[in-house]
């Protein structure tokens, strides 16, 4: 399945990107999906334990399994006010 | 010009819109406004030891409109007469312009003080909005709290103090 990726700020930068498509078997949870973006960006890995997750617009549990064609993004701590 | 009650805009914050606002929402309901608190946030000159230049914000825009409705259901939930207006901006802001503003409008001022003081604690908990702070020599994101609207722990500290 095709999933789109949306990363903010310091992952953002980490990344190079803010935009990213990834192909998972059918199934897959964003956490298979965080684990991928990791072997990738290696510095990622330190957010592990800090990141929030969004499928579609919405929070979400990061073992949430994803569906073809659904939007993730990955939030580092926010700090917004 | 029609205001909306909760925003993210790259535009200058206009604080007197919002309290015209929600004093009109609250007069649809039987008890129309006694107190409208406000609040409006504006970027500090210092940040750990920093002399700061700027902040450039930044939004999950979808996420954190939903954000905001979701922080003033909760309130309403929390003080049934209150209205809220939230509106963050984003993009690049210099020493003293304004990055959040919330009015709140209630029957009671302590309602309207509560609901406003919870509205920006939620904010900084849950909302997807990321500030990178610009510095002489450097700059660097600030990394706050991991946004998790169902930690009951984390609403029960805006709780606490929105009703000290």
């Amino acid at each position: 399945m095709h999933i789109t990726v949306l990363l903010f700020a310091r992952l953002r930068d980490i990344a190079g990107t803010a935009n990213l498509d990834r192909k998972l078997p059918d199934g897959a949870t964003a956490r298979v999906l965080w684990k991928t973006l990791a072997q990738d960006f290696p510095e990622f890995n330190s957010y592990s334990k800090a990141i929030s997750t969004a499928v579609n617009e919405e929070y979400a549990h990061i073992d949430s399994e994803l569906s073809d064609g659904d939007e993730v993004a990955f939030l580092p701590p926010v700090s917004g006010g | 010009m029609s205001v909306l009650a909760f925003v993210v805009t790259t535009a200058p914050l206009d604080l007197s819109t919002m309290v015209k606002y929600v004093e009109n929402q609250l007069k649809k309901a039987p008890a129309s406004a006694g107190a409208i608190a406000s609040f409006l946030g504006t970027v500090r000159n210092e940040n750990q030891g920093h002399q700061v230049d700027y902040l450039e914000y930044e939004a999950y825009e979808p996420l954190a409109v939903k954000a905001f409705q979701r922080i003033a259901d909760e309130s309403t939930q929390l003080w049934p007469d209150t209205h809220l207006a939230v509106h963050h901006r984003i993009g690049r802001l210099h020493v003293g312009e304004a990055s959040v503003a919330i009015a709140a409008a209630s029957p009671h001022r302590a309602n309207a003080f509560s609901s406003c003081r919870y509205a920006i604690e939620r904010i900084k908990q849950i909302a997807p909005i990321w500030k990178h702070e610009y510095f002489e020599g450097g700059d660097i994101w600030i990394e706050g709290a991991t946004a998790s609207p169902d930690d009951e722990e984390a609403r029960q500290t805006a709780i606490r103090l929105a009703c000290i």
